[in-house]
């Protein structure tokens, strides 16, 4: 008896806390919330934040008890627990945002009073925050701006006594609430603080998936980035864009060959030598998207970069730090140049290493060559006529080559993609003595017309040979040119023979689908461009702009802003004002007026309640119940002293929902 | 409290169903009341409104009408004791108010009374006395005492003036003041009555025996506590909202030269409430400011000239100019 009546007690005091379909919303927000992360998360939490989910809902609706603060607390720390054998940590990132989703769903089962909810709710705001640590794109943007709409309606849906209004009405006041911040927010955005490097370490796992060139090459390893048509960087060029056969994108060079694989060297050699510029100075802009490693790209061949980087002797550019996140940097690159001519020959030994008794075939191709050959040059065009005049063949699914992959490819199958042809031509230069390595990189790139830039992806991965002319320098040399001449014209696509293994994007047909897609990157790219891209230079530069310099002055002028755009609003508020508060009754009547003067019958604005729905029920007898009920509700919480005992401006809400003009 | 069949904005002859027997005492009043006076429903109910309201009334109109028998059927009817009072030019303020007297025989002077010492005063064409003895009146309606030698009587409680006046185009006539128009909670005219309910007078009874006949309905008790439900007649922010609008419009429009005064709002709140229990309601809805805004708000908004139907046109903008909030 005793129990029963507390029971009773209890499922009012939570029934009254929240109506039944605002606590649906916040489950289901919550939910929602959650959710982004249910990858990252360990499979027992997202089930665990689901029965909590679950049982506070069958709390409210089937009067089931809520947990004891007991269990409660055993349950927080089985979590704890559970999270520190998972990640070995409950610092960090991905174990801080388990421990917060692990507390969100608990504390759903602590909706007690109202000081609970809204700490539900903060929570719940301080989740969303953590997705911008993963994932920074628009479609996440714009989902995270929804779900604070829907977290701001709840926030005052639990917080007005009573509900009183449809849930709309709250939407609409949470959407002006959060159109009203959008000054102070711009504010906050400019000048934050931006600290260069990030706050606390970043995970790494999110990043190694990141595709891109990597710091070797072994046959397979471009062909497999061809598959891929994830954007490698977006170029902006001040001028008219190179011309697609101008257009090689210098990556990492690779001079360190041990029969199979090429590779960065382990130390750069000191000298650098001599980049002299010849003609058709190029300036742009690069974004390039992250990969975790730290070279950098530009057009062969970079004069300068204004990016902390470093050129080491083979002129490949590298970052500081790993390109964790997007970079964006102009550059000025030389069309035509002459690399080390200053050079002699002798001191490039290192150029000329092979790994000792490797590619026999090969050595002996390179040494009848040397005897026919007169110099460097004469030995390049001797091999290159041979990868034209033989029938070699380019293609994206070459034979596997197990045992000696130059001597198989140049002598059995003849098929290859790029790698090999650059692999193959460096080893056969290098065997006839004249210095060689090879260089990877992008090659192509594509204009979008829909942002006037230019889109370089990893279908564009490339790979070709460096060679060393007396007198005359490092020289390009793209023996997979002679081979394929469309794969440097127009793209990867015309040069196969079977280009359906490659994606859509890759293919470069003119398709609707395919206009979408370039229409989306652009949206993007603007994204990246005045969004993500707003980093501590970016910041550095507007305060210059305003004679500020460091982060205390924009701290300053942060507070300073947002405090007169606070005082601002309380003058307004101050102010007299003439219109009165919204007043929900009036509204009601409104929309009922609306109906009927869509039916034509037109309240004249100095009609009275009485008078109009007199003339309705005279002009239509069939509405003239409803009219009147309507009216006598209307008057009764528009005109009467207030009751307590009955909600008449629910009733009147109600029935002008109700209310239809044609009868049913 | 409901009036069944009592409603003074429906038109002219419409039937509506009394119940005699079981009505009240208000319902009583007027079946009574237009048993007399004929076809005049609205005019009837704003005069009882003015008296719920504690309002003094001023009926203008030609003679002729009915004004005297309407005044002196509220009387009747309200169990009143009355006074009537003929207004000529050569009428002194004493002839009202009363005077002291010296009386040989106690070799004093003693007080007496004048008409104005009753509940209900006719003041017949109030607008032929001179300017002073109309003062008088006024000042007594204001104040409700009366101050002769130096000595201030209270007038007995309730005390109405119901004054008639002839339009003022008529000859031998001084016009109220302006200023003291606004004494008047209300200003009505009675008008010719239609055909049908000229025809009926015409063969009927004298309507002075019939006035004779009458047995009050109402006594001062029940009318001191139809005041004080008049009082409790709600009054919500939205309706102060719309007097205040209407308030507003009359002096910002530039139509009318003077706009009305925080007492006139105070007239048509007071007014409306004592309409709305007519009405048999709790609280006031802006038709009966609508329904009590022209014999409220004509003489204080100076709208002197023109005929009675200008007047009524010039009401009529003013009402639907200004919507209802």
């Amino acid at each position: 008896m005793f129990g029963l009546r507390h029971a009773s007690r209890h499922r009012d005091a939570v029934t009254q806390l929240l109506p039944h379909r605002t606590l649906a919303l916040l489950l289901l927000t919550l939910s929602a919330v959650a959710l982004p992360h249910v990858l990252r998360l360990p499979w027992w939490i997202s089930l665990g934040f689901v029965v909590c989910a679950a049982w506070r809902y069958l709390v409210a609706v089937r009067g089931l008890r809520l947990p004891t603060r007991g269990l409660l607390l055993l349950t927080t720390c089985v979590a704890m627990v559970g999270i520190f054998l998972t990640y070995g940590t409950l610092l960090g990132l991905d174990a801080g945002v388990a421990i917060l989703t692990a507390m969100l769903g608990l504390k759903l089962l602590e909706l007690r009073r109202r000081r609970d909810t809204n700490v539900t709710l903060y929570l719940g705001y301080f989740l969303i925050v953590t997705q911008l640590l993963y994932v920074q794109s628009l479609p996440m943007f714009a989902y995270m701006l929804l779900l604070v709409w829907a977290m701001t309606t709840l926030l005052i849906s639990a917080n007005r006594p009573g509900g009183g209004q449809a849930p709309l009405e709250h939407a609409r006041l949470a959407g002006t609430m959060l159109l009203q911040a959008i000054p102070i927010m711009l504010v906050v955005f400019l000048l934050f603080p931006r600290l260069p490097g990030p706050l606390w370490s970043m995970p790494d796992t999110d990043r190694t998936a990141t595709s891109g060139l990597s710091d070797s090459m072994e046959p397979g390893s471009i062909s497999d980035l061809s598959l891929s048509d994830a954007v490698a960087f977006r170029v902006e060029f001040d001028d008219t864009p190179p011309l697609p056969r101008e257009r090689y994108w210098r990556g990492p060079v690779l001079p360190e060959y041990d029969g199979r694989q090429w590779q960065q060297p382990k130390e750069s050699h000191p000298v650098l030598p001599v980049l002299e510029p010849l003609a058709g100075e190029i300036r742009y802009t690069v974004t390039l998207e992250p990969h975790n490693r730290r070279w950098l790209i530009a057009l062969d061949m970079p004069l300068q970069m204004d990016v902390s980087a470093r050129v080491n002797s083979e002129y490949h550019v590298s970052s500081d730090q790993r390109i964790s996140n997007r970079v964006r940097y102009s550059a000025v690159s030389a069309r035509n140049y002459r690399l080390g001519a200053e050079l002699h020959d002798d001191s490039l030994d290192r150029y000329r290493e092979l790994p000792e008794g490797s590619h026999p075939r090969a050595q002996a191709l390179a040494t009848d060559w040397l005897q026919q050959a007169d110099g460097a040059e004469d030995l390049i065009r001797i091999a290159l006529t041979h990868f034209r005049e033989q029938p070699f063949h380019y293609t994206l699914q070459p034979p596997l080559m197990p045992d000696d992959p130059v001597d198989e490819f140049l002598f059995e199958h003849r098929r290859g993609f790029c790698e090999h042809y650059a692999s193959a031509f460096t080893v056969l230069m290098r065997a006839a003595g004249v210095p060689a390595r090879v260089v990877t990189g992008y090659q192509g790139g594509e204009i979008n017309p829909s942002g006037g830039y230019m889109i370089v992806r990893q279908s564009d991965a490339h790979a070709w040979s460096e060679v060393f002319v007396e007198g005359d320098g490092w020289r390009r040399v793209d023996p997979t040119g002679w081979v394929a001449p469309e794969r440097i014209e127009s793209g990867l696509a015309d040069a196969l023979e079977d280009p359906a293994g490659l994606s859509l994007l890759s293919r470069r047909e003119a398709s609707w689908g395919r206009s979408l897609q370039l229409r989306w990157d652009a949206v993007n790219a603007a994204w990246d461009r005045w969004v993500l891209a707003y980093g501590p230079e970016l910041q550095a530069q507007l305060l210059q702009r305003f004679g500020l310099a460091g982060w205390r002055d924009a701290l300053l002028l942060m507070t300073g802003t947002v405090i007169v755009l606070l005082l601002l609003v309380a003058l307004v508020l101050f102010l007299p004002r003439h219109r009165r508060g919204p007043d929900p009754a009036a509204d009601a009547w409104e929309r009922f007026c609306r109906k009927l003067a869509r039916a034509g019958l037109q309240r004249a604005p100095h009609e009275g309640p009485k008078d109009y729905t007199e003339r309705v029920a005279a002009r239509r007898p069939d509405l003239a119940t409803a009219v009147r009920e309507v009216a006598n509700r209307y008057v009764a919480s528009r005109y009467q002293p207030p009751d307590t005992e009955s909600d008449h401006l629910r009733a009147l809400q109600r029935s002008v929902a109700a209310f239809r003009v044609d009868g049913r | 409290m409901r009036f069944p069949g009592i409603d003074g904005r429906q038109p002219l002859g419409l039937k509506t169903v009394l119940r005699p027997k079981s009505a009240t005492p208000l319902d009583r009043l007027f079946i009574e009341a237009e048993s007399v006076i004929l076809g005049k429903r609205h005019q009837l109910r704003l005069a009882v409104t003015c008296l719920l309201a504690g309002g003094h009334l001023l009926i203008e109109d030609l003679p002729g009408v009915g004004k005297t028998t309407l005044a002196h059927l509220l009387a009747r009817l309200f169990g009143l004791q009355f006074q009537r009072v003929q207004f000529t030019s050569d009428l002194l303020p004493a002839d009202i108010t009363g005077a002291s007297i010296f009386e040989r025989e106690s070799g004093t002077f003693s007080f007496h009374p004048g008409p104005v010492f009753t509940q209900l005063l006719l003041a017949d064409e109030v607008n032929r006395a001179t300017p002073k003895t109309q003062s008088a009146l006024l000042e007594a309606m204001e104040e409700r005492q009366v101050t002769v030698d130096g000595r201030t009587r209270p007038l007995p409680v309730p005390f109405f003036v119901v004054a008639t006046q002839n339009p003022a185009s008529q000859l031998g006539t001084f016009d109220l003041p302006e200023s003291q128009l606004d004494r008047f909670l209300m200003r009505i005219h009675l008008g010719y009555p239609g055909p049908e309910a000229e025809h009926e007078l015409l063969r009927g009874r004298d309507r002075r025996s019939m006035l004779a006949d009458m047995e009050p309905v109402l006594d001062t008790r029940s009318l001191q506590e139809l005041q004080a439900q008049v009082d409790a007649v709600f009054v919500s922010d939205a309706l102060v909202a719309y007097v205040q609008a209407l308030l507003e419009h009359t002096r910002s429009s530039g139509e009318y030269g003077v706009g009305l005064s925080p007492r006139a709002g105070l007239a048509l709140l007071r007014a409306g409430r004592a309409w709305a229990l007519l009405d048999g309601r709790k609280a006031v809805l802006p038709e009966d400011i609508q329904a009590v805004l022209p014999p409220v708000a004509t003489h204080r908004l100076h709208i002197t000239g023109g005929s009675s139907e200008d007047r009524t046109a010039a009401m009529e903008r003013l009402l639907t100019a200004v919507p209802v909030p």
